[in-house]
């Protein structure tokens, strides 16, 4: 498949260069409050994300994996604006975007497009595919070269769907291609950052491979920036440069691919590693596999200290009353863990555990 | 379940509170704001000017609203007593109003009524439950059969027609036809048969109805469920059909069955007012269809009070009944 | 009242269960099809599948969404029931042995009677394949009881020990939980707590970690790999994930368009496919335990329709090599079942030899 030339991409002159950071998040927040009874009284709070430290750097794909409740949606909602954080910082090529309204984030909404999981969802089934693909440009008063529908059909045919389709429904498609169609939309305005969120988990294994490939293709053509969420850990490890571990709101581990594969630090990590089936029925037998007890816990109340703690087996006292920061123990390999693995203990000065991470 | 249940009476007791605030808002603040003096409504057409003056006195329309309502309330739990005109009457608890004209409370009237329509309704709820959930859960089983597409004509068509229209037919029928049933109202203090006798048909009238649209809420309802993950689960343990049905289904199916029927029963209580008409019950209906007519505020004012009590306490005993049914409703 | 699960719509005329003896192997699968007559036309679910499995042995069948992998599972528990496809009851047809008793020629209240005791199920979703309205232990109690004449309290005890079995902390406690009140991994374990209440013999898990997290699927793989060797049940996975099967299963079936298209050891399916469908999964899967990178190799194109399969093979559309054998017979022809090893067999029309080469120069390097 041959992507045509995106015409007017090298004109922004504001861009990052590559390497540089396009999104700054610090301290992100969000914690969703329960309210109870008539006069919805808060009672307490889901803390979905609760101090988040990370860049994603221009031309990079930063992919986010965790398990169900790690708040790694809650975080694609809150740097896409899609939710406003409840304390922290987000920042877009250096501009302050973490209150904006909806006004001021319009012109913002070009750069930082969003994909969903759900294709069957999250595509109007009363509009056509044109209509869908081109709301994009009425909603930011955008005229593309040669006219809306010219440029819609060469959206879809860079997605690899055919532009005759235009006037179809999206429950003419099939799941595949429907997720292309969102694609395409996301594509319309030539956005800088793209936020996927689990972008193949609805799909079929043959499925979810051309669109890991369309996804990739697109990248090195368009010199697009991924925040890919997902919880397939192998889905992750294919498309990710950089990878942060979420747990229960926090981030544990964030490092390059190579280094959190081959050697993670975090015990979280190597026992989520460990426990993905691999499909080798040879090498099961020498695997070791670590087993966790239990399940997440309740991000309503997290565990004091490192939140892993009651499911780890490396724990100490220490782990149960300090939080350990995230810290880069090796060059780009952060960790947060008092006793992480493949390197020797970390002692905190007294305090510490408050502090900024020195990334 | 404790919990859940203190709850919900407290909801409740907040609930008839708002009711009688708007009713009395109703009733007493928005005739005086936009200028109609309330006393005119009470003594009816013969408006002396003494007469007047004598009920505003009683009504206490001088004083502030605060005092009204104060006095409003009082009536309703302790009862009350009207002084002013030269003569003092006492209205007990629970005082919903005073006729001046007749000269008589109205909870009293009211009271003798009520069990004329909480029987109907009951009674009636008896029938339609039975017939119009048995007659939706084989619609659902059977769906497309020739019993389910009979079953869903005869229940549009209860839907459809109007209850004077099925209550004179079956009185033309059953009473003047065949004589089975004489078709009058006998208090149930003097025959039970000849009460029975003179249920029978308002009964069947007003189920008619009701079982149609019951019918079709649980052919609906049932559908769903047995297209349900724990069905599916229900069979492959092996168990019987009748209790896969029975059992598991069925009381998924409840839910939606009983919160309509928390509307419809509280409903009922306020007055069938066309059965009744019909069928010459002399229920709460029949009351305030002559209320209306002969602009008898006080009697109106008694059965709105009576109706958003009942519809309150239906919804209560509804939401009780969830609670028993679905254990997740009691956590929230 | 008639029995909605009864097999009216065994398709007549085609004799079944007279004219072959009874099998040897546990459970064996005869040509078995499962079809849904619907408004658009006859959705071909299953379309002649066999295959056999012993006792203490696990058989993974893999598929994507459509290919009937589920309806497989459903038709041998006797469960394909009215309502999915519209109102037409399913035609099902073939022999289904069981430890030497035909099913589908059988009366339905004796497959009812060896559903839940001689063959019990795992469903994909806890969540919703427990009743919300009734507490774990009532649920289990009644799975036994249902198969054993026993009072509350001794299926009660039954109950609190297989909690236990299946490693539900407190199980005295949490018998009297309800579903909602369980995490999604403790659903499921009490889901198979249920399923394992009467000892059966054959155990069908049907997609039994996909609606849970990674940790947790590992949790509940364990506990299906100890409670096969506990119990020597046989076992049926379905997934949609190799590395699910490549954990579990002794045995693989590969299925594609209602059909099976390759079948055979583990070992075989994983490292000597022999179908370009095989080939195409190992290659659309992304890999945890390899620095890729090279791009994926997808199986291009979308899976065929149930109501019109492709006529010839159903994989030609979609397969590169459709014209390696001559004549355009991929496109007319349906292509058999082939042994091409002891005991692994494919379903293609290209020479073993072809198969091998292809396999051996290009595909193999690239995985």
């Amino acid at each position: 498949m041959t992507i045509p030339e995106q015409a007017g991409a090298a004109e922004t002159s504001a861009d990052p260069a590559p390497g540089e950071s396009l999104l700054k998040v610090t301290g992100l927040i969000k914690h969703f409050p329960i309210t109870k009874g008539l006069l919805k009284r808060q009672v307490g709070a889901v803390k979905a994300v609760d101090g988040l430290d990370f860049d994603v750097r221009s031309g990079e794909t930063l992919g986010v994996v965790g398990e169900s409740g790690c708040g790694k949606s809650t975080m694609g909602r809150l740097i896409t604006r899609l939710l406003e954080p409840s304390g922290g910082k987000v920042e877009f090529e250096g501009r302050d975007i973490t209150h904006l309204g909806t006004g001021a984030m319009r012109p913002m909404r070009r750069d930082v497009q969003m994909i969903f999981q759900d294709p069957y969802s999250s595509l109007n089934p009363r509009h056509t595919v044109g209509a869908i693909v081109s709301a994009p440009f009425k909603l930011q008063g955008v005229r593309p070269e040669g006219g809306v529908k010219k440029e819609v059909q060469r959206l879809l045919e860079v997605v690899g769907l055919n532009p005759e389709h235009y006037n179809r429904y999206p429950h003419e498609f099939s799941g595949g291609q429907r997720q292309r169609i969102g694609i395409a939309r996301a594509l319309a305005l030539k956005p800088k950052l793209v936020v996927a969120d689990e972008p193949v988990s609805a799909l079929d294994v043959s499925i979810q491979a051309q669109v890991v490939n369309l996804l990739d293709d697109l990248q090195a053509e368009l010199g697009l920036t991924y925040v890919i969420i997902a919880h397939d850990l192998s889905v992750i490890r294919h498309v990710s440069d950089r990878i942060a571990v979420m747990y229960l709101g926090k981030i544990v581990e964030l490092t390059d691919r190579k280094s959190l594969y081959e050697t993670p630090m975090h015990p979280y990590t190597k026992a989520l590693l460990s426990a993905v089936p691999v499909p080798d029925p040879r090498r099961k037998k020498e695997r070791e596999r670590i087993l966790l007890q239990g399940d997440v816990p309740s991000p309503i109340s997290p565990p004091a200290g490192c939140r892993f703690h009651t499911r780890c087996w490396k724990a100490t006292e220490v782990c149960k009353t300090k939080e350990p920061p995230l810290l880069a123990l090796r060059t780009g390999h952060q960790v947060a863990c008092h006793h992480p693995e493949n390197a020797s203990d970390i002692r905190l000065p007294s305090g510490s555990a408050d502090q900024a991470p020195g990334a | 379940m404790l919990a859940y249940l203190i709850r919900r009476l407290f909801a409740v007791a907040v609930m008839l509170v708002v009711i009688m605030l708007v009713v009395f808002g109703i009733f007493f603040l928005i005739p005086q704001w936009t200028g109609v003096d309330p006393a005119t409504m009470y003594v009816g057409k013969q408006s002396d000017a003494a007469a007047l003056e004598g009920i505003r006195q009683k009504l206490q329309l001088g004083d502030p609203i605060y005092v009204q309502l104060a006095e409003f309330f009082k009536g309703i739990f302790v009862g009350r007593t009207y002084s002013g005109g030269g003569d003092v009457t006492h209205c007990p608890a629970p005082c919903f109003g005073y006729s001046f004209r007749n000269e008589q409370a109205i909870w009293p009237v009211l009271a003798d009524r009520l069990p004329v329509t909480l029987a109907l309704a009951l009674g009636a709820a008896v029938l339609w439950l039975i017939g119009g959930v048995a007659a939706g859960v084989l619609s659902a089983l059977k769906r497309g059969s020739v019993w389910d597409r009979t079953a869903m004509i005869v229940a549009l068509s209860g839907v459809s027609l109007p209850i004077y229209f099925t209550g004179l037919l079956s009185l033309a029928v059953f009473s003047f036809g065949l004589g089975w049933l004489d078709g009058q109202f006998v208090p149930l203090e003097e025959s039970f048969t000849g009460w029975l006798g003179g249920m029978l048909l308002p009964w069947l009238t007003l189920a008619f109805l009701y079982a149609a649209m019951y019918a079709r809420i649980t052919r609906a309802t049932m559908l769903e469920i047995m297209g349900e993950d724990y069905i599916r689960t229900a069979r492959a343990k092996g168990l019987r059909e009748p209790v896969v049905i029975g059992k598991h289904a069925m009381r998924s199916a409840m839910t939606p069955v009983l919160t309509l029927l928390g509307i419809d029963l509280g409903a009922l209580v306020g007055g069938a007012i066309l059965t009744e008409t019909t069928f010459s019950l002399p229920g709460l209906g029949q009351a305030v269809l002559k209320a209306i007519s002969e602009r008898d505020l006080p009697v109106i004012l008694g059965v709105t009070l009576i109706t958003a009590t009942a519809v309150v306490v239906a919804n209560l005993v509804v939401d009780i009944l969830y609670g028993v049914i679905d254990p997740r409703v009691r956590l929230g | 009242m008639t029995d909605p699960l009864s097999r009216t719509g065994a398709t007549v005329g085609e004799p079944v269960a007279t004219t072959s003896a009874p099998p040897t192997a546990f459970l064996e699968v005869r040509d078995l099809r499962v079809h849904f007559p619907t408004d658009d036309g006859l959705v071909k679910s299953v379309d002649g599948l066999s295959f056999q499995l012993e006792k203490g042995k696990t058989l993974g069948i893999v598929g994507e969404s459509g290919s009937g992998k589920s309806v497989t599972s459903l038709g041998i528990l006797g469960l394909h029931t009215t309502g999915q496809y519209g109102r037409q009851k399913a035609r099902i047809s073939g022999e289904i042995w069981l430890d030497g008793e035909e099913l589908l020629s059988a009366d339905p209240d004796r497959v009812r009677k060896l559903r839940g005791r001689e063959m019990a199920m795992i469903f994909q979703d806890p969540l919703s394949a427990l009743h919300p309205y009734f507490t774990i232990g009532k649920q289990i109690v009644e799975a036994y009881r249902v198969h054993h004449d026993v009072d509350k309290k001794t299926a009660r005890k039954r109950a609190i020990e297989m909690l236990d079995r299946v490693g539900i902390p407190q199980p005295d406690k949490r018998v009297d939980s309800y579903p909602h009140e369980f995490s999604g991994g403790m659903r499921q374990r009490a889901m198979i707590a249920m399923a394992l209440v009467n000892n059966p013999e054959l155990l069908i898990a049907d997609e039994p970690t996909t609606a849970l997290d990674v940790t947790v699927q590992a949790q509940i793989l364990d506990l299906i790999r100890d409670l096969q060797k506990e119990f020597g049940s046989a076992v049926i996975i379905i997934t949609h994930d190799l590395g699910v099967v490549a954990e579990l299963a002794d045995d693989i079936l590969v299925m594609y368009g209602g059909r099976c298209v390759e079948r055979g050891s583990a070992e075989k399916v994983f490292y000597e496919p022999r179908h370009p469908y095989t080939w195409g999964l190992l290659g659309s899967m992304p890999r945890i335990d390899k620095e890729q990178t090279d791009r994926l190799i997808p199986v291009e194109g979308a899976p065929p329709s149930l109501i019109n399969i492709p006529s010839g093979c159903a994989f030609n559309p979609r397969c590169p090599y459709a014209d390696v054998p001559k004549g355009g017979i991929t496109r007319t022809e349906r292509p058999e079942l082939r042994e091409v090893a002891g005991g692994h067999f494919s379903a293609c029309h290209m020479s073993p030899e072809d198969r091998q080469r292809i396999w051996t120069e290009q595909i193999a390097p690239k995985l």
